[in-house]
């Protein structure tokens, strides 16, 4: 023992004198502590797993473990809920405040468990799988902030979901034992199946006080429009079964109710349109002969003929959807899922997050009485709208009811809007499904305005050097009547420009920005300077433009304003022995671009090319001193969906000094530039947004048997 | 044996101390997440303030298929004695369509309104005869009660302030006795004000029973979703219909402007809503966010002058205000006495304000002497009450705008060229039900604060960004041109069927029936939204009113040329001559199928009618003379396909204004500019085809129809009205114009004198009927790529327009 005592207080220093069997014990006692250091590293950088390590520790955690709280029998009951309340009345704004991510923050209390003096529950099933799905999905959210005194909204853990499993009384005195209670101030509560027998009340029976309800199965009596949320009644299918989404287009039914719980009158009344209709409808109940439970909900019958639930909904057109004893029907849920296109027959229900959705595109709304009249109003239907109608009831499904998840962060984002109503989600963005959110094109110029001609358009002119020429186009330019003011863009940081007395003398101011680095993208800067709506864009050599031709350019801009209006026309084509894009400069019947060497367009378009264009086009552009024209053309057409306007007959683009000025893009490699860039371009867009047409712009009487001096733009087209 | 024991102690102390490592090492980016991590962990995720954390396991679901079955479907009432119940239920305050509403009456014979005959003796304000009148002249009104789904009442019921001169007494009784009034059921009441001084509560002083209400201001705590409509306040000089376009005529997106947020206006400093105006001047800070109020007002303003008085008084008269407010983003509406004055339609349109507020205050000032001398110091209070509501809502957040124009009365043309700035409305009104919530989006058109969140209205406005701002100021005027420069009936009445895209984008609901079609694909307006073409042949309608006698005729000819076009699905001829249908072999054999619909009425109308025989999207309409080539029909129609809602056409006309004789001119000589495209040769929607039958008034149609004339010009109003836009000229064959003059029936129509001056009448009857002139000129015309080019005619694809 003294022995050992020694050697272990000498520790390490007599290492090297032992022998090497006992140096092979420390070794590899270090090299475990070695590792154990490097594995203790890597759960400190690996994320990963430290969440499973934190789930390793949290494995007792277990619901039956919550924290019991007795509710004495005296314990106060909110009031009842109050129909008058509105988000001015009954929430507490300031809360929310002020918050540069416009988002609020949502708080969720712990789990506790409630009892009543005798030790009995307040509800049957505690905590549901689903409302622990949905407090999970919040918290993970970034809604969710675990400060209490930040957070805007509250969300109690007592389990509303269902109003049979819970004891309205005693659940309400739980609710107000919430220590951030304050009469319900600001609390949101989940409930999906409202009422109770024999009178169904469409709102949870709950006294809540001012309690935001998100329930599912609303009336138009019960909902507190701007208030409260209407979500969903969420169909336990969903996590079960997986089904593929399907083309929309005809389906084998066209009418298929479902449902097992409908009343039997309404039951009469669908076999009637059965007996009318024959084969088009298929009308299934549930089967006499299975046993009940999980396996019986799978299942549906008619006449002994035994159909799989859900999977059956995908084979007809339109599925019923009628009110039981509820007006929320978790049918709704499985018949969206299928893209089946849902006919609603409850009266008075308020759709699910109706305050967002647009049902009129995904559902047809028939009332109670008229369900005799239903498939004369559904066959009236056009074709193309029921295909549409079923993309767009699956792709409400897949985003908003799929889950917990998606239903509870909805609601939140509805209320959210609410608050933050400027940074709001637009009604696109809610309704159109993304194959119509990467098609359609909403123009930021989307009001038809002819913009008056008085205020006239600006010039703009990118030169680097070429001073003469560049004289020469700014005396053929301030002859046109329109012209407001010249911009002259220096762009060679060497030399400066020249002195003012050598300038030409214009009737308009003239003003002559240097920049800082000879870049292309100089050209479409939004300079402060540019005070009109339209911008001329010209290079520093195009001379063979007359005023005439200028000013009717100027004339169809106004026509076009979100439209770039040039004069030489160019195309792109596809190139089936290469397998993509080439440009095109030769004489063509079509047009997709526009040089931007001689082109009117909208200043706005100047800030999206400076500030919004798509990826690394803007640098490439820069870094390859070309294209900045085909850039353009592609930014135009892909915000708008229009193809630019090409404006009077193709010219010789030659001026008599200069050898070449067009021909700086005939030359061969300059094409296959060309080319790449357009090829690069569509891959950056993701999409070949281009428009090609066939026509171009001259004014009424061109080339037409008539005087000359009595048409306004008699200079067109020279050469 | 000892040592290897030692190592083994010394080797599991090591190992124990590793493990605790581990421990320390995850707890310490942990405990870095969160402040309560520890005791996180000590009490499993229960302690207050601990993050929520989903519990594993299984646990019940919420609802169980037991549950399902034992909510049996027998056993509550039947759904149609429950229905009853419910209209027994929810009546009055609790109304709603499903409960109050006989639709039955509308199944009948369809959505017709009838007006009550007006008694003599009763008083009615302008205003309320504009709104009667309107529904009179719409075609909706019906005489017969018995055909009627809606009722619309002729006892004035728009003011219902009790110290107002235009308010209507005894109106209870006199509601009570009409034979019709049945409850109310069916009925709906309009009205602008309510209530008076000091409380202005939304009560009209009779029971509305179960009738619906069209109301100006009305709160969301008294509005019954889907029942009642909210309304703008407007004032009785406000157009009937076609009122003026808006005054956005730019787009600029310039850099901020000098102003982010400007308000000019009077304070209350006592009484309902006048926490919101009394509490500005903390926002205002002189630079860019300037708030400015006085206390002048009233009589008596000196007697609850408070100590900011003085300081905002003279801050008031330092600016100029027109300056000011011209260079301006946003502008700031806040509540008056009322949640919604006229202020509202004023932030949407500045140059309707400026003239309402000239009359507005002629009006007042009249108000004022008439009930000034009765001298009551009760009365004296409301009218200085609403002399100020109304001061303010003229004046609200635009106030600089007009004030120079309401000074200087008569210089009002001078104002308006000086109004084009147009600044985004900031709504302050809490729990105001804006107009027309049900169908506008109004998050869209303006910026909606929050009363309580006054302070951070600011930082609010400076976070929009430029982009938001240019799409927010273009959809405040659209929705201005679309639903509220004028009281056409539709724009107070309940619709339903039309979905949000309808009400909320271009060309607006009033254009798109759905009666039409429910599918947005088939309208010409929502291609590019809904990201779909339209459909890529045409239908060609050829108008004959001519027998056929020979082979050789023009007709034939056209027909020919016309089928074989690749883009020609199939040709209907319109039969409109007395004399029998010819027999199918005389018609010339074509690729494409003809359908030949004799005419039941003969009438020219019935060549835009829209028939359920027309396949595609677009429709080429033809004059049975009209001379065209397949290439200048294949042309058109690849130019069509870029401009579906306008009407593409060959030849061009013009209108002008006649200064002289101070009405529309028409003139179809050559000009530099056109504004219609004739109809007898000329590609456009089939939409519009159902817009002209029902959309257009029978007067106007039966006046086309007597004279066999002017059908062509209805239309270019009706799609330019529609579009804003002017028509297409394409380019065309030269020897098409000189025929156009020159030939067999047509001919005669041309070559009568009275044809033109009829067609000068018609350009005047329909700009009175759409009360405006909805045509715009263009001075361009399309023609193909390489049209008169100098390079080989080989290389043109549409190398025939071009052959004479």
């Amino acid at each position: 023992m003294y022995a050992s005592g020694k050697y272990s207080s000498r520790g390490p220093a007599l290492i090297p004198r032992m022998k090497t069997k006992h140096r092979i014990y420390y070794i590899t006692l270090f090299s475990v502590v070695l590792l154990g250091l490097i594995a203790t590293g890597m759960f400190q950088f690996w994320p990963h797993s430290i969440e499973s390590a934190a789930d390793w520790t949290l494995d007792k955690r277990s619901v039956h473990d919550a924290p019991l709280v007795r509710l004495p029998v005296s314990s106060p009951i909110p009031e009842r809920g109050d129909l008058s309340c509105r988000m001015h009345t009954c929430f507490d704004v300031y809360r929310c405040g002020y918050n540069p991510k416009n988002r609020i923050k949502v708080y969720i209390y712990p789990l506790q468990k409630f009892v009543d003096e005798l030790g009995v529950p307040i509800s049957s099933t505690g905590l549901s799988r689903e409302y622990n799905d949905l407090l999970s999905a919040i918290s993970d959210s970034d809604f969710y902030t675990d400060d209490v005194t930040r957070a805007c909204l509250f969300i109690p853990s007592i389990d509303v979901l269902n109003q049979n499993s819970l004891r309205i009384r005693e659940t309400a005195q739980a609710l107000a034992m919430l220590p951030r209670w304050d009469k319900g101030m600001n609390h949101l509560l989940f409930n999906m199946l409202p009422g109770g027998p024999p009178d169904y009340n469409t709102a949870l029976d709950v006294p809540r006080d001012r309690v935001l309800l998100a329930g599912g199965g609303f009336s138009t009596w019960t909902y507190r429009q701007g208030y409260d949320v209407s979500i969903p009644v969420y169909s336990p299918l969903s996590a079960d079964v997986e089904l593929p989404e399907r083309q929309p287009g005809p389906r084998r039914y066209f009418i298929l109710s479902s449902q097992t719980a409908i009343h039997r009158e309404y039951r009469a009344e669908l076999e009637r349109l059965k007996e009318e209709n024959g084969e088009a409808l298929l009308l299934l109940d549930k089967c006499s002969n299975l046993s009940q439970g999980a396996a019986s909900a799978r299942k549906r019958c008619y006449k002994g003929q035994v159909y799989d639930y859900p999977q059956i909904l995908q084979e007809s057109s339109f599925c019923v959807v009628l009110r039981g004893a509820r007006l929320g029907q978790a049918a709704l849920s499985d018949v969206l899922q299928a893209g089946c296109v849902p006919v609603i027959l409850a009266d008075s229900y308020i759709l699910p997050f109706s305050e967002v959705l647009d049902w009129k595109r995904a559902s047809v709304v028939i009332p109670e009485e008229k369900l005799s009249e239903m498939y004369t109003i559904l066959k009236s239907i056009p074709h193309r709208q029921v295909e549409e109608m079923q993309r767009q009831a699956r792709w409400f499904w897949d985003a908003y009811f799929s889950s917990m998840k998606a239903i509870g962060l909805t609601t939140l984002q509805i209320i959210n809007d609410r608050i933050y109503p400027y940074a709001a989600r637009t009604y696109e963005q809610w309704n159109n499904p993304p194959v119509v959110k990467w098609s359609s094109v909403n123009s930021p110029l989307f009001l038809p305005l002819i913009p008056p001609r008085a205020p006239g358009f600006t010039a703009v002119v990118l030169t680097y050097d070429r001073v003469e020429s560049l004289f020469r186009v700014i005396t053929e330019i301030s002859k046109v009547p329109s012209l407001a003011k010249l911009l002259v863009v220096w762009n060679n940081q060497n030399k400066s420009p020249p002195e003012e007395s050598l300038w030409p003398k214009i009737g308009v101011p003239l003003k002559v920005v240097r920049t800082k680095e000879n870049k292309l993208s100089n050209r479409f800067f939004p300079y402060d300077e540019i005070e009109t709506e339209a911008v001329l864009a010209i290079d520093d050599d195009i001379i063979m433009l007359t005023s005439d031709e200028l000013q009717f350019g100027y004339e169809v801009w106004r026509e076009f304003p979100d439209r770039l209006v040039g004069y030489p026309g160019r195309l792109h084509l596809w190139d089936h022995e290469m397998g993509k894009w080439k440009y095109e400069s030769e004489w063509t019947n079509e047009v997709s671009m526009v040089l931007t060497g001689a082109a009117f367009y909208h200043k706005y378009f100047n800030y999206l090319y400076t500030y919004k264009m798509p990826g690394d086009i803007k640098n490439w552009v820069d870094a390859h001193m070309n294209c900045e024209d085909i850039a353009m053309n592609f930014l135009v057409a892909n915000i708008t969906g229009k193809a630019p306007i090409k404006v009077t007959p193709r010219k010789k683009f030659k001026c008599p000094e200069c050898t070449a000025i067009d021909g700086l893009s005939l030359d061969q490699t300059h094409m296959v530039e060309r080319s790449e860039c357009i090829n690069k371009f569509a891959s950056v867009f993701g999409t070949m947004p281009l428009k090609v047409v066939e026509h171009r712009a001259d004014p009424v009487l061109y080339k037409d048997d008539f005087p000359e001096k009595l048409k306004s733009f008699p200079n067109i087209g020279s050469l | 044996m000892q040592a290897k024991k030692r190592y083994l102690t010394l080797f599991s102390a090591g190992a124990c101390l590793i493990l605790l490592f581990c421990f320390g090492g995850i707890q310490v980016p942990l405990s870095r997440r969160g402040p309560n991590r520890r005791d996180d962990r000590s009490i499993a995720g229960l302690h207050p303030g601990a993050r929520w954390r989903r519990f594993p396991g299984s646990l019940q679901p919420f609802s169980s298929w037991e549950q399902d079955r034992s909510d049996d479907h027998n056993e509550h009432i039947s759904p149609r004695q429950k229905r009853d119940a419910n209209s027994g239920v929810y009546t009055g305050r609790r109304c709603r369509m499903d409960s109050c509403f006989d639709f039955s009456l509308c199944e009948r014979n369809g959505f017709k309104v009838y007006v009550y005959p007006q008694q003599k003796g009763e008083k009615m304000s302008e205003s309320y005869q504009n709104i009667l009148s309107s529904i009179e002249g719409s075609r909706f009104y019906t005489p017969d009660p018995g055909q009627a789904c809606l009722f619309v009442l002729s006892l004035d019921t728009l003011d219902r302030d009790q110290l107002s001169p235009q308010y209507v007494h005894n109106l209870k009784a006199k509601i009570q006795s009409l034979p019709l009034w049945n409850g109310g059921k069916n009925h709906i009441i309009f009205n602008l004000y309510s209530g008076t001084w000091p409380d202005y509560t939304e009560d009209l002083g009779f029971d509305i029973g179960l009738a619906m209400l069209a109301k100006a201001s009305i709160s969301t705590e008294n509005f019954r979703p889907n029942f009642d409509v909210s309304i703008p306040l407007f004032s009785k000089d406000h157009p009937r219909t076609g009122g003026e376009r808006g005054y956005l005529k730019h787009n600029t997106i310039p850099p901020y402007r000098k102003y982010m947020l400007v308000f000019k206006g009077k304070r209350y400093l006592t009484g309902i809503g006048s926490d919101t105006r009394n509490a500005l001047y903390h926002v205002h800070n002189s630079e860019d966010v300037v708030l400015l109020t006085t206390c002048k007002h009233g009589k008596d303003w000196q007697k609850h002058k408070d100590a900011r008085c003085d300081k905002d008084n003279a801050e008031y008269d330092k600016y100029d205000y027109r300056e000011m407010l011209y260079n301006s983003t946003f502008c700031l509406v806040p509540r008056g006495r009322r949640l919604g004055s006229f202020r509202f339609l004023e932030a949407l349109q500045p140059y309707a304000g400026a003239q309402k507020l000239r009359e507005g205050r002629r009006t007042l000032e009249n108000f004022w002497e008439v009930e000034g001398k009765a001298g009551s110091s009760a009365v004296s209070k409301s009218v200085d009450d609403d002399m100020i509501e109304l001061e303010l809502g003229l004046g609200g957040g635009l106030t600089w705008q007009m004030m120079p124009c309401a000074n200087q009365q008569g210089r009002v043309v001078q104002c308006r060229s000086q109004d084009k700035a147009a600044c985004v409305p900031v709504m302050l009104s809490n729990g105001w039900e804006l107009p027309f919530s049900e169908i506008i989006d109004w998050n869209t058109a303006a910026v909606i604060g929050d009363e309580r969140l006054l302070l951070q209205i600011p930082s609010t406005v400076r976070s929009i960004h430029q982009d938001q701002i240019l799409s927010l100021r273009q959809q405040t005027q659209f929705l201005w041109e679309a639903y509220f420069n004028s009281i056409i009936q539709d724009r107070v009445l309940p619709h339903t069927s039309r979905s949000n895209l309808m009400w909320n984008s271009l060309p607006g609901g009033l254009f798109t029936l759905p009666q039409y079609s429910t599918y947005l694909g088939e309208f010409p307006f929502y291609y590019s939204k809904l990201g779909v073409k339209p459909y890529q042949k045409f239908t060609a309608i050829i108008h004959v009113v001519t027998p056929l006698v020979s082979q050789s005729q023009p007709v034939m000819k056209l027909l020919v040329a016309v089928a074989k076009s690749q883009y020609c699905a199939q040709v209907i001829v319109l039969w409109n001559c007395d004399k029998p249908l010819p027999a199918k072999h005389r018609w010339p054999p074509t690729s494409v199928p003809v359908i030949v619909i004799e005419g039941e009425s003969k009438m020219i109308s019935s060549r835009f009618l829209p028939y359920d025989t027309i396949p595609t999207d677009a429709v080429l309409s033809l004059d049975e003379d009209t001379v065209l080539s397949t290439t200048e029909v294949d042309f058109a129609f690849t130019v069509w396909q870029s401009f579906p809602d306008r009407i593409v056409g060959y030849p061009a006309r013009s209108h002008f204004w006649d200064s002289n004789k101070e009405r529309w001119g028409y003139t179809s000589k050559w000009t530099n500019d056109y504004s219609m495209v004739l109809t007898g040769a000329a590609i456009y929607h089939k939409y519009y085809h159902y817009l002209y039958t029902t959309y257009l008034p029978d007067s106007l149609k039966t006046m086309v129809d007597q004279m066999s004339n002017c059908e062509d010009i209805l239309m270019n109003f009706l799609v330019s009205s529609v579009s804003k836009l002017p028509p297409i000229k394409v380019t065309q064959k030269k020897q098409y114009k000189e025929t156009m003059m020159g030939q067999s029936s047509r001919a005669s129509r041309w070559a009568d004198p009275d044809h033109f001056a009829q067609r000068q009448t018609c350009m005047n009857k329909f700009a009175s009927w759409f009360g405006t002139m909805p045509l715009v000129h263009s001075q361009m015309r399309l023609d193909p790529v390489l049209f008169k080019d100098q390079v080989s005619i080989l290389r043109k694809k549409y190398r025939d327009i071009e052959r004479l």
